[in-house]
Protein backbone atom coordinates (compact mmCIF):
# COMPACT_ATOMS: atom_id res chain seq x y z
CA UNK A 1 0.00 0.00 0.00
CA UNK A 2 1.32 3.45 -0.92
CA UNK A 3 1.55 5.87 2.00
CA UNK A 4 -1.07 8.63 1.57
CA UNK A 5 0.81 11.75 0.47
CA UNK A 6 -0.57 15.10 1.59
CA UNK A 7 -1.95 17.36 -1.12
CA UNK A 8 -0.48 20.85 -1.38
CA UNK A 9 -1.51 23.08 1.51
CA UNK A 10 -2.55 20.20 3.78
CA UNK A 11 -2.35 21.49 7.33
CA UNK A 12 -0.13 19.54 9.66
CA UNK A 13 -2.63 20.35 12.45
CA UNK A 14 -4.95 17.74 10.93
CA UNK A 15 -2.50 14.98 11.78
CA UNK A 16 -2.63 15.13 15.63
CA UNK A 17 -6.43 14.63 15.72
CA UNK A 18 -6.00 11.71 13.32
CA UNK A 19 -3.50 10.21 15.76
CA UNK A 20 -5.70 11.02 18.74
CA UNK A 21 -8.72 9.30 17.24
CA UNK A 22 -6.72 6.07 17.26
CA UNK A 23 -4.98 6.50 20.61
CA UNK A 24 -8.11 7.67 22.46
CA UNK A 25 -9.80 4.48 21.21
CA UNK A 26 -7.12 1.92 21.96
CA UNK A 27 -6.51 3.55 25.36
CA UNK A 28 -9.79 1.85 26.31
CA UNK A 29 -7.63 -1.17 27.20
CA UNK A 30 -6.80 0.38 30.56
CA UNK A 31 -10.52 0.54 31.40
CA UNK A 32 -10.99 -3.23 31.00
CA UNK A 33 -11.48 -3.55 34.75
CA UNK A 34 -14.98 -2.06 34.33
CA UNK A 35 -16.06 -5.31 32.66
CA UNK A 36 -14.44 -7.62 35.20
CA UNK A 37 -17.14 -7.74 37.93
CA UNK A 38 -19.90 -8.18 35.34
CA UNK A 39 -18.02 -11.00 33.58
CA UNK A 40 -17.24 -12.70 36.87
CA UNK A 41 -20.87 -12.79 37.94
CA UNK A 42 -22.36 -13.53 34.50
CA UNK A 43 -19.96 -16.29 33.49
CA UNK A 44 -18.83 -17.48 36.94
CA UNK A 45 -15.19 -16.49 36.45
CA UNK A 46 -12.42 -15.93 38.97
CA UNK A 47 -10.65 -12.56 39.22
CA UNK A 48 -7.58 -14.03 37.53
CA UNK A 49 -9.61 -15.44 34.65
CA UNK A 50 -11.50 -12.21 34.05
CA UNK A 51 -8.17 -10.34 33.70
CA UNK A 52 -7.02 -12.67 30.87
CA UNK A 53 -8.35 -10.65 27.91
CA UNK A 54 -6.53 -7.54 29.16
CA UNK A 55 -3.30 -9.40 29.88
CA UNK A 56 -3.29 -11.11 26.49
CA UNK A 57 -4.09 -7.75 24.89
CA UNK A 58 -1.04 -6.12 26.48
CA UNK A 59 1.20 -9.03 25.47
CA UNK A 60 -0.10 -8.76 21.90
CA UNK A 61 0.42 -4.99 22.02
CA UNK A 62 4.12 -5.51 22.73
CA UNK A 63 4.52 -8.32 20.18
CA UNK A 64 2.66 -6.65 17.34
CA UNK A 65 4.43 -3.32 17.92
CA UNK A 66 7.80 -5.08 17.96
CA UNK A 67 7.22 -7.33 14.95
CA UNK A 68 4.81 -5.15 12.96
CA UNK A 69 6.83 -1.95 13.13
CA UNK A 70 8.67 -2.51 9.87
CA UNK A 71 5.39 -3.25 8.07
CA UNK A 72 3.93 -0.04 9.48
CA UNK A 73 6.92 1.92 8.18
CA UNK A 74 6.68 0.27 4.77
CA UNK A 75 2.93 0.56 4.24
CA UNK A 76 2.37 3.90 5.91
CA UNK A 77 0.08 5.23 8.66
CA UNK A 78 -3.22 4.81 6.80
CA UNK A 79 -2.62 1.11 6.34
CA UNK A 80 -1.59 0.83 10.00
CA UNK A 81 -4.64 2.74 11.23
CA UNK A 82 -6.91 0.62 9.04
CA UNK A 83 -5.40 -2.56 10.49
CA UNK A 84 -5.75 -1.13 13.99
CA UNK A 85 -9.39 -0.18 13.36
CA UNK A 86 -10.27 -3.59 11.91
CA UNK A 87 -8.51 -5.57 14.66
CA UNK A 88 -9.62 -3.44 17.61
CA UNK A 89 -13.22 -3.19 16.44
CA UNK A 90 -13.58 -6.83 15.35
CA UNK A 91 -11.99 -7.85 18.65
CA UNK A 92 -14.97 -6.28 20.39
CA UNK A 93 -17.41 -7.88 17.94
CA UNK A 94 -15.90 -11.32 18.57
CA UNK A 95 -16.05 -10.63 22.31
CA UNK A 96 -19.75 -9.71 21.88
CA UNK A 97 -20.35 -13.06 20.18
CA UNK A 98 -18.46 -14.77 22.98
CA UNK A 99 -20.55 -13.08 25.66
CA UNK A 100 -23.83 -13.76 23.85
CA UNK A 101 -23.00 -17.48 23.51
CA UNK A 102 -21.26 -17.59 26.92
CA UNK A 103 -18.06 -18.84 25.30
CA UNK A 104 -15.40 -17.10 27.38
CA UNK A 105 -12.50 -18.33 25.22
CA UNK A 106 -13.97 -16.28 22.37
CA UNK A 107 -13.87 -13.13 24.53
CA UNK A 108 -10.22 -13.85 25.38
CA UNK A 109 -9.36 -14.54 21.75
CA UNK A 110 -11.37 -11.62 20.36
CA UNK A 111 -10.51 -8.84 22.78
CA UNK A 112 -7.09 -10.14 23.82
CA UNK A 113 -5.57 -11.63 20.68
CA UNK A 114 -7.29 -9.87 17.76
CA UNK A 115 -7.89 -6.61 19.63
CA UNK A 116 -4.36 -6.74 21.05
CA UNK A 117 -2.90 -6.67 17.54
CA UNK A 118 -4.95 -3.52 16.99
CA UNK A 119 -3.49 -2.03 20.18
CA UNK A 120 0.12 -2.57 19.08
CA UNK A 121 -0.25 -1.48 15.46
CA UNK A 122 -2.45 1.44 16.48
CA UNK A 123 -0.01 2.60 19.16
CA UNK A 124 2.90 2.98 16.75
CA UNK A 125 0.84 3.94 13.67
CA UNK A 126 1.07 7.76 13.92
CA UNK A 127 4.50 8.14 15.58
CA UNK A 128 6.72 8.30 12.51
CA UNK A 129 4.22 10.49 10.61
CA UNK A 130 3.87 13.00 13.46
CA UNK A 131 7.63 13.33 13.75
CA UNK A 132 7.89 14.00 10.01
CA UNK A 133 5.20 16.69 10.20
CA UNK A 134 6.62 18.30 13.33
CA UNK A 135 10.43 18.11 13.06
CA UNK A 136 10.57 21.38 15.03
CA UNK A 137 8.46 19.97 17.89
CA UNK A 138 8.62 16.17 17.81
CA UNK A 139 8.20 15.88 21.58
CA UNK A 140 4.99 17.87 21.58
CA UNK A 141 3.60 16.02 18.56
CA UNK A 142 4.15 12.52 19.90
CA UNK A 143 3.13 13.76 23.36
CA UNK A 144 -0.31 14.68 22.03
CA UNK A 145 -0.82 11.22 20.55
CA UNK A 146 0.50 9.27 23.50
CA UNK A 147 -1.49 11.46 25.89
CA UNK A 148 -4.48 10.09 23.98
CA UNK A 149 -3.63 6.57 25.12
CA UNK A 150 -3.91 7.78 28.72
CA UNK A 151 -7.05 9.74 27.91
CA UNK A 152 -8.74 6.72 26.32
CA UNK A 153 -9.24 5.07 29.67
CA UNK A 154 -10.70 8.26 31.14
CA UNK A 155 -13.37 8.25 28.45
CA UNK A 156 -14.04 4.51 28.39
CA UNK A 157 -14.21 4.00 32.13
CA UNK A 158 -17.38 6.05 32.86
CA UNK A 159 -18.83 5.37 29.40
CA UNK A 160 -18.54 1.57 29.70
CA UNK A 161 -19.87 1.67 33.26
CA UNK A 162 -22.93 3.63 32.16
CA UNK A 163 -23.48 1.24 29.27
CA UNK A 164 -23.44 -1.79 31.56
CA UNK A 165 -25.86 0.01 33.83
CA UNK A 166 -28.25 0.53 30.90
CA UNK A 167 -27.89 -2.86 29.19
CA UNK A 168 -27.56 -4.92 32.35
CA UNK A 169 -24.69 -7.02 33.65
CA UNK A 170 -25.91 -10.43 32.46
CA UNK A 171 -24.26 -12.05 29.44
CA UNK A 172 -26.75 -10.44 27.05
CA UNK A 173 -26.05 -6.97 28.47
CA UNK A 174 -22.29 -7.49 28.28
CA UNK A 175 -22.63 -8.70 24.66
CA UNK A 176 -24.59 -5.57 23.76
CA UNK A 177 -21.99 -3.38 25.48
CA UNK A 178 -19.14 -5.07 23.55
CA UNK A 179 -21.10 -4.71 20.30
CA UNK A 180 -21.68 -0.99 20.93
CA UNK A 181 -18.00 -0.47 21.75
CA UNK A 182 -16.92 -2.23 18.54
CA UNK A 183 -19.21 -0.16 16.34
CA UNK A 184 -18.60 3.20 18.00
CA UNK A 185 -14.80 2.77 18.03
CA UNK A 186 -14.86 1.77 14.34
CA UNK A 187 -16.62 5.04 13.47
CA UNK A 188 -14.43 7.09 15.81
CA UNK A 189 -11.14 5.65 14.50
CA UNK A 190 -12.19 6.11 10.89
CA UNK A 191 -11.42 9.83 11.25
CA UNK A 192 -7.77 8.91 11.68
CA UNK A 193 -7.81 6.66 8.61
CA UNK A 194 -9.40 9.42 6.52
CA UNK A 195 -7.28 12.32 7.75
CA UNK A 196 -3.79 10.94 8.13
CA UNK A 197 -1.34 12.06 5.45
CA UNK A 198 2.41 11.71 4.97
CA UNK A 199 4.22 14.93 4.05
CA UNK A 200 5.62 14.84 0.53
CA UNK A 201 9.42 14.65 0.58
CA UNK A 202 9.65 18.01 -1.18
CA UNK A 203 7.16 19.67 1.14
CA UNK A 204 8.36 18.52 4.53
CA UNK A 205 8.36 21.22 7.15
CA UNK A 206 11.85 22.23 8.19
CA UNK A 207 13.06 22.55 11.75
CA UNK A 208 12.03 26.18 11.37
CA UNK A 209 13.59 28.62 13.76
CA UNK A 210 13.56 26.17 16.66
CA UNK A 211 17.03 25.84 18.09
CA UNK A 212 18.08 22.50 19.47
CA UNK A 213 18.94 22.56 23.16
CA UNK A 214 22.58 22.92 24.03
CA UNK A 215 24.32 19.58 23.87
CA UNK A 216 21.27 17.92 22.32
CA UNK A 217 22.01 14.58 20.68
CA UNK A 218 20.21 15.40 17.45
CA UNK A 219 21.52 13.45 14.50
CA UNK A 220 20.73 14.22 10.86
CA UNK A 221 21.79 10.71 9.85
CA UNK A 222 19.35 7.80 9.57
CA UNK A 223 19.52 4.31 11.05
CA UNK A 224 17.34 1.35 10.02
CA UNK A 225 15.38 -0.59 12.63
CA UNK A 226 17.52 -3.68 12.02
CA UNK A 227 20.72 -1.73 12.69
CA UNK A 228 19.27 0.22 15.60
CA UNK A 229 18.74 -2.87 17.74
CA UNK A 230 22.45 -3.64 17.32
CA UNK A 231 23.51 -0.33 18.83
CA UNK A 232 24.26 0.24 22.54
CA UNK A 233 22.11 3.40 22.32
CA UNK A 234 18.99 1.32 21.68
CA UNK A 235 19.64 -0.88 24.71
CA UNK A 236 20.51 2.10 26.91
CA UNK A 237 17.13 3.60 26.03
CA UNK A 238 15.50 0.22 26.58
CA UNK A 239 16.87 0.22 30.14
CA UNK A 240 15.86 3.88 30.61
CA UNK A 241 12.26 3.21 29.56
CA UNK A 242 12.01 -0.03 31.51
CA UNK A 243 13.29 1.57 34.74
CA UNK A 244 11.12 4.66 34.37
CA UNK A 245 7.97 2.63 33.71
CA UNK A 246 8.73 0.21 36.55
CA UNK A 247 9.12 3.13 38.94
CA UNK A 248 5.77 4.59 37.86
CA UNK A 249 4.02 1.26 38.19
CA UNK A 250 5.50 1.06 41.69
CA UNK A 251 3.05 3.78 42.70
CA UNK A 252 0.25 3.11 40.23
CA UNK A 253 -0.15 -0.56 41.06
CA UNK A 254 -0.98 -0.06 44.72
CA UNK A 255 -1.97 3.61 44.86
CA UNK A 256 -5.25 3.19 46.73
CA UNK A 257 -4.07 0.77 49.46
CA UNK A 258 -0.77 2.66 49.70
CA UNK A 259 -2.28 6.02 50.66
CA UNK A 260 -4.70 4.28 53.03
CA UNK A 261 -1.87 2.35 54.73
CA UNK A 262 0.40 5.39 54.97
CA UNK A 263 -2.08 7.44 56.98
CA UNK A 264 -3.97 4.64 58.75
CA UNK A 265 -2.37 5.41 62.12
CA UNK A 266 -2.56 9.21 61.85
CA UNK A 267 -5.20 11.73 62.95
CA UNK A 268 -6.34 12.07 59.34
CA UNK A 269 -6.88 8.57 57.92
CA UNK A 270 -7.80 8.30 54.24
CA UNK A 271 -11.28 6.98 53.39
CA UNK A 272 -11.99 4.57 50.52
CA UNK A 273 -13.59 7.33 48.41
CA UNK A 274 -10.66 9.70 49.08
CA UNK A 275 -8.28 6.93 47.98
CA UNK A 276 -10.30 6.58 44.76
CA UNK A 277 -9.93 10.33 44.28
CA UNK A 278 -6.16 9.96 44.74
CA UNK A 279 -6.05 7.30 42.01
CA UNK A 280 -8.02 9.60 39.69
CA UNK A 281 -5.62 12.44 40.41
CA UNK A 282 -2.69 10.17 39.53
CA UNK A 283 -4.35 9.42 36.17
CA UNK A 284 -4.60 13.16 35.53
CA UNK A 285 -0.89 13.61 36.38
CA UNK A 286 0.00 10.70 34.09
CA UNK A 287 -1.89 12.29 31.21
CA UNK A 288 -0.64 15.83 31.85
CA UNK A 289 2.95 14.56 32.04
CA UNK A 290 2.65 13.00 28.61
CA UNK A 291 1.95 16.27 26.85
CA UNK A 292 3.64 18.66 29.32
CA UNK A 293 7.02 17.02 29.86
CA UNK A 294 7.25 15.76 26.29
CA UNK A 295 6.76 19.31 25.01
CA UNK A 296 9.34 20.55 27.52
CA UNK A 297 11.84 18.09 26.05
CA UNK A 298 11.72 20.09 22.79
CA UNK A 299 13.16 23.01 24.74
CA UNK A 300 15.68 21.40 27.08
CA UNK A 301 16.67 18.32 25.05
CA UNK A 302 15.73 14.69 25.48
CA UNK A 303 18.75 13.63 27.53
CA UNK A 304 18.18 16.41 30.04
CA UNK A 305 14.49 15.53 30.23
CA UNK A 306 15.29 11.93 31.18
CA UNK A 307 17.81 13.20 33.73
CA UNK A 308 14.84 14.96 35.34
CA UNK A 309 12.51 11.93 35.08
CA UNK A 310 15.04 9.57 36.60
CA UNK A 311 17.01 11.86 38.94
CA UNK A 312 14.15 13.94 40.34
CA UNK A 313 11.99 10.80 40.33
CA UNK A 314 14.49 9.10 42.64
CA UNK A 315 14.46 12.16 44.95
CA UNK A 316 10.64 12.06 45.03
CA UNK A 317 10.71 8.40 46.06
CA UNK A 318 13.28 9.24 48.73
CA UNK A 319 11.07 12.04 50.10
CA UNK A 320 8.07 9.70 50.29
CA UNK A 321 10.16 7.03 52.02
CA UNK A 322 11.58 9.47 54.58
CA UNK A 323 8.75 11.92 55.25
CA UNK A 324 5.71 10.55 53.36
CA UNK A 325 3.81 9.44 56.43
CA UNK A 326 4.24 12.78 58.22
CA UNK A 327 2.56 15.05 55.68
CA UNK A 328 -0.26 14.08 53.34
CA UNK A 329 0.28 16.98 50.90
CA UNK A 330 3.93 15.98 50.51
CA UNK A 331 2.98 12.35 49.85
CA UNK A 332 0.36 13.35 47.26
CA UNK A 333 2.64 15.89 45.58
CA UNK A 334 5.56 13.45 45.25
CA UNK A 335 3.29 10.71 43.91
CA UNK A 336 1.83 13.11 41.34
CA UNK A 337 5.30 14.16 40.18
CA UNK A 338 6.39 10.50 39.86
CA UNK A 339 3.28 9.67 37.80
CA UNK A 340 3.76 12.71 35.58
CA UNK A 341 7.32 11.47 34.91
CA UNK A 342 5.93 8.00 34.17
CA UNK A 343 3.65 9.44 31.48
CA UNK A 344 6.34 11.81 30.25
CA UNK A 345 8.79 8.93 29.85
CA UNK A 346 6.39 7.14 27.48
CA UNK A 347 5.68 10.23 25.43
CA UNK A 348 9.26 11.51 25.10
CA UNK A 349 10.86 8.26 23.97
CA UNK A 350 9.80 8.49 20.27
CA UNK A 351 11.45 11.93 19.98
CA UNK A 352 14.59 10.61 21.72
CA UNK A 353 14.69 7.77 19.17
CA UNK A 354 14.24 10.28 16.35
CA UNK A 355 17.13 12.34 17.70
CA UNK A 356 19.44 9.33 17.75
CA UNK A 357 18.27 7.25 14.79
CA UNK A 358 16.53 9.78 12.52
CA UNK A 359 13.01 9.64 11.10
CA UNK A 360 13.71 6.86 8.59
CA UNK A 361 12.29 3.90 10.56
CA UNK A 362 11.58 5.55 13.89
CA UNK A 363 8.14 3.92 14.17
CA UNK A 364 9.61 0.44 13.79
CA UNK A 365 12.39 1.20 16.29
CA UNK A 366 9.79 2.54 18.72
CA UNK A 367 7.81 -0.67 18.31
CA UNK A 368 10.84 -2.76 19.23
CA UNK A 369 11.58 -0.56 22.23
CA UNK A 370 8.08 -1.12 23.60
CA UNK A 371 9.21 -4.57 24.75
CA UNK A 372 10.73 -2.60 27.64
CA UNK A 373 7.17 -1.57 28.58
CA UNK A 374 6.01 -5.21 28.53
CA UNK A 375 8.96 -6.17 30.75
CA UNK A 376 8.25 -3.34 33.17
CA UNK A 377 4.59 -4.30 33.21
CA UNK A 378 5.62 -7.64 34.70
CA UNK A 379 8.56 -6.35 36.80
CA UNK A 380 6.81 -3.42 38.52
CA UNK A 381 3.78 -5.24 39.98
CA UNK A 382 5.99 -8.23 40.89
CA UNK A 383 8.32 -6.05 42.97
CA UNK A 384 5.64 -3.96 44.68
CA UNK A 385 3.24 -6.80 45.43
CA UNK A 386 5.97 -9.27 46.34
CA UNK A 387 7.68 -6.88 48.73
CA UNK A 388 4.41 -5.71 50.31
CA UNK A 389 3.33 -9.33 50.88
CA UNK A 390 6.69 -10.30 52.42
CA UNK A 391 6.68 -7.23 54.68
CA UNK A 392 3.15 -8.03 55.82
CA UNK A 393 4.22 -11.60 56.56
CA UNK A 394 7.11 -10.15 58.60
CA UNK A 395 4.58 -8.32 60.78
CA UNK A 396 5.02 -4.82 59.38
CA UNK A 397 2.11 -2.48 58.77
CA UNK A 398 1.28 1.03 57.53
CA UNK A 399 4.05 2.81 55.65
CA UNK A 400 6.48 0.08 56.75
CA UNK A 401 4.97 -2.18 54.10
CA UNK A 402 6.44 -0.07 51.31
CA UNK A 403 9.85 1.11 52.56
CA UNK A 404 11.78 -1.68 50.86
CA UNK A 405 9.82 -1.25 47.59
CA UNK A 406 10.72 2.43 47.54
CA UNK A 407 14.39 1.66 48.11
CA UNK A 408 14.31 -0.78 45.19
CA UNK A 409 12.56 1.83 43.02
CA UNK A 410 15.25 4.40 43.85
CA UNK A 411 17.90 1.84 42.87
CA UNK A 412 16.14 1.13 39.56
CA UNK A 413 15.86 4.84 38.80
CA UNK A 414 19.58 5.25 39.46
CA UNK A 415 20.28 2.39 37.02
CA UNK A 416 18.11 4.18 34.45
CA UNK A 417 19.91 7.46 35.15
CA UNK A 418 23.29 5.83 34.49
CA UNK A 419 21.97 4.21 31.29
CA UNK A 420 20.79 7.64 30.12
CA UNK A 421 24.23 9.10 30.85
CA UNK A 422 25.78 6.40 28.65
CA UNK A 423 23.78 7.49 25.60
CA UNK A 424 26.12 8.87 22.93
CA UNK A 425 25.62 9.64 19.22
CA UNK A 426 25.26 6.52 17.08
CA UNK A 427 28.42 5.24 15.40
CA UNK A 428 28.35 6.24 11.68
CA UNK A 429 28.85 2.63 10.63
CA UNK A 430 25.18 2.05 11.56
CA UNK A 431 23.92 4.90 9.36
CA UNK A 432 21.87 4.13 6.28
CA UNK A 433 24.05 5.02 3.26
CA UNK A 434 22.79 7.98 1.27
CA UNK A 435 21.77 7.19 -2.32
CA UNK A 436 24.82 9.01 -3.61
CA UNK A 437 27.11 6.75 -1.62
CA UNK A 438 25.56 3.41 -2.48
CA UNK A 439 22.17 3.09 -4.14
CA UNK A 440 22.16 -0.67 -3.82
CA UNK A 441 22.27 -0.51 -0.09
CA UNK A 442 19.29 1.78 0.35
CA UNK A 443 16.27 -0.34 1.20
CA UNK A 444 12.85 -0.46 -0.34
CA UNK A 445 11.36 2.32 1.78
CA UNK A 446 13.99 4.74 0.63
CA UNK A 447 13.25 3.68 -2.95
CA UNK A 448 9.56 4.41 -2.33
CA UNK A 449 10.37 7.90 -1.16
CA UNK A 450 12.52 8.51 -4.20
CA UNK A 451 9.73 7.34 -6.50
CA UNK A 452 7.27 9.71 -4.86
CA UNK A 453 9.71 12.53 -5.18
CA UNK A 454 10.38 11.80 -8.84
CA UNK A 455 6.62 11.56 -9.53
CA UNK A 456 6.04 14.91 -7.87
CA UNK A 457 8.71 16.57 -9.92
CA UNK A 458 7.37 15.07 -13.15
CA UNK A 459 3.94 16.45 -12.27
CA UNK B 1 17.51 15.08 -7.50
CA UNK B 2 16.56 12.27 -5.23
CA UNK B 3 15.25 12.36 -1.72
CA UNK B 4 17.93 11.19 0.61
CA UNK B 5 17.12 9.70 4.00
CA UNK B 6 18.93 12.56 5.63
CA UNK B 7 16.76 15.33 4.30
CA UNK B 8 13.69 15.20 6.47
CA UNK B 9 14.63 18.25 8.43
CA UNK B 10 16.38 20.24 5.79
CA UNK B 11 14.19 20.24 2.72
CA UNK B 12 12.66 23.53 1.63
CA UNK B 13 9.01 24.23 1.06
CA UNK B 14 7.85 25.32 4.46
CA UNK B 15 5.84 28.27 3.22
CA UNK B 16 2.45 26.77 2.37
CA UNK B 17 2.54 24.46 5.39
CA UNK B 18 2.92 27.23 7.90
CA UNK B 19 -0.44 28.78 6.94
CA UNK B 20 -3.31 26.68 8.27
CA UNK B 21 -5.79 25.71 5.55
CA UNK B 22 -9.10 23.90 5.71
CA UNK B 23 -10.04 25.69 8.92
CA UNK B 24 -13.49 24.06 9.09
CA UNK B 25 -12.00 20.58 8.79
CA UNK B 26 -9.39 21.36 11.43
CA UNK B 27 -12.07 22.58 13.88
CA UNK B 28 -14.25 19.54 13.15
CA UNK B 29 -11.34 17.12 13.64
CA UNK B 30 -10.27 18.68 16.94
CA UNK B 31 -13.88 18.72 18.20
CA UNK B 32 -14.22 15.06 17.19
CA UNK B 33 -11.44 14.07 19.56
CA UNK B 34 -11.70 16.98 22.00
CA UNK B 35 -15.31 16.52 23.09
CA UNK B 36 -14.96 12.88 24.24
CA UNK B 37 -11.68 13.78 25.94
CA UNK B 38 -13.36 16.70 27.72
CA UNK B 39 -16.07 14.30 28.94
CA UNK B 40 -13.40 11.95 30.28
CA UNK B 41 -11.54 14.77 32.01
CA UNK B 42 -14.82 16.08 33.54
CA UNK B 43 -15.60 12.63 34.97
CA UNK B 44 -12.03 12.43 36.26
CA UNK B 45 -12.28 15.79 38.02
CA UNK B 46 -15.49 14.69 39.72
CA UNK B 47 -13.71 11.58 41.02
CA UNK B 48 -10.51 13.42 41.98
CA UNK B 49 -12.50 15.87 44.11
CA UNK B 50 -13.22 13.00 46.48
CA UNK B 51 -9.62 13.16 47.69
CA UNK B 52 -10.37 16.52 49.24
CA UNK B 53 -14.03 16.01 50.16
CA UNK B 54 -14.09 12.27 50.96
Amino acid sequence: MTPPLAPAGWSRWLVPPAALSVHLSIGQAYAWSVFKPALESALGLSGTASALPFQLGIVMLGLSAAFGGTLVERNGPRWAMTVALCCFSSGFLLAALGAATEQYWLIVFGYGFVGGIGLGIGYISPVSTLIKWFPDRPGMATGIAIMGFGGGALIASPWSAQMLESYGTDSGGIALAFLTHGLVYAVFMSLGVLLVRVPRPGDRPSQGTARPAAGALISTAQVSARSAVRTPQFWCLWVVLCMNVTAGIGILEKAAPMITDFFAKTDTPVSVSAAAGFVALLSAANMAGRIGWSSTSDLIGRKNMYRVYLGVGAVMYLLIALFGDTAKPLFVLCALVILSFYGGGFATIPAYLKDLFGTYQVGAIHGRLLTAWSTAGVLGPLIVNGVADSQEAAGRSGSGLYGLSFTIMIGLLVVGFVANELVRPVNPRHHVPTPNASKEEADDQLADEQQHDARDRAA
Amino acid sequence: MTSSPTNSSTTPGTGPLETPRRTGLIIFAWLWVGLPLAYGVYELVLKAKQLFTG
